[in-house]
């Protein structure tokens, strides 16, 4: 027997009515961290060893800056999205999940604004 | 009530079962990705080095620089690519490629040299770019 309303059904968005935003968000930004993660590692491979202008100048750039900033937005939202998973599936005592979840968002948001900000600042300032 | 559902049977966990190489994969898949997490911190302090100033930024590049630094980046670029290629896997999988059991454990089993010989590839071009 389905007890569910006709809306409740073609919402389609289930007990935690998120329907399928996580698993969904975690395949796009998996698409987006391939190309820009290659991109960071073969700017780090170029840039290996070079002395500190050099470096900096290259991250001055534009295209460079947009694409690393890029790479954090897509990385740290993939990287939460994972670690909530890991945390969901393993922490059962509700306490712990939920104080874990919260540290997992805080770690998170502090990460992403510490990179974003060393982006901009090489970006604008140089 | 506390009782009822303390005394519950539990199913097995994974110790039960014969380790196959798909299931590894999904396994080192998921401790990649939380190598990775806390790797992150490593990317994040590269670059507020890079934005706080020449002398800094070379004291970090020195700590990278070290062996323990280049073990600890080495470790980092491996979990990188194994998990960008699990990703790729699974990506295959969502679309119901690859499903069939000899394939699967085939790619399962390629993934591990891939990996491996990609990040040493990578470190050989950084070494020789250099």
């Amino acid at each position: 027997m389905n007890m569910r309303t006709p809306l409740k059904k073609v919402r389609g968005l289930g007990a935690a009515r998120e329907g399928t935003e996580h698993f969904w968000r975690q395949r796009v930004t998996a698409v987006a961290n391939v190309p820009l993660f290659l991109f960071f590692l073969g700017f780090l491979i170029k840039y290996n060893g070079k002395p500190y202008p050099e470096v900096v100048a290259a991250l001055h750039n534009p295209i460079v800056a947009t694409i690393i900033g890029l790479m954090v937005v897509s990385g740290i939202v993939h990287m939460k999205l994972g670690m909530q998973m890991i945390i969901e599936d393993y922490i059962t005592t509700e306490w712990r999940k939920v104080t874990l979840l919260m540290l997992n968002t805080f770690f998170s948001f502090l990460l992403g604004a510490l990179c974003l900000f060393a982006v901009l600042k090489i970006g604008f300032a140089g | 009530m506390a009782n009822m559902t303390n005394n519950r049977p539990l199913s097995p966990h994974l110790q039960v079962y014969k380790l196959i190489p798909t299931m590894v994969m999904s396994i080192v898949h998921r401790i990649t990705g939380g190598a990775l997490y806390f790797g992150t911190i490593l990317v994040a302090w590269w670059l507020i080095a890079a934005a706080s100033g020449p002398s800094y930024f070379e004291f970090v590049n020195g700590i990278f620089g070290s062996w323990i630094g280049r073990l600890i980046l080495l470790g980092y670029t491996w979990a990188l690519v194994h998990h960008l290629l699990g990703g790729l896997r699974h990506f295959m999988m969502d679309f119901g490629y690859g499903l069939e059991k000899e394939l699967s454990t085939r790619l399962a089993k390629l993934q591990v040299v891939v990996s491996v010989a990609l990040t040493v590839l990578i470190w050989i071009v950084a070494f020789l770019v250099r």
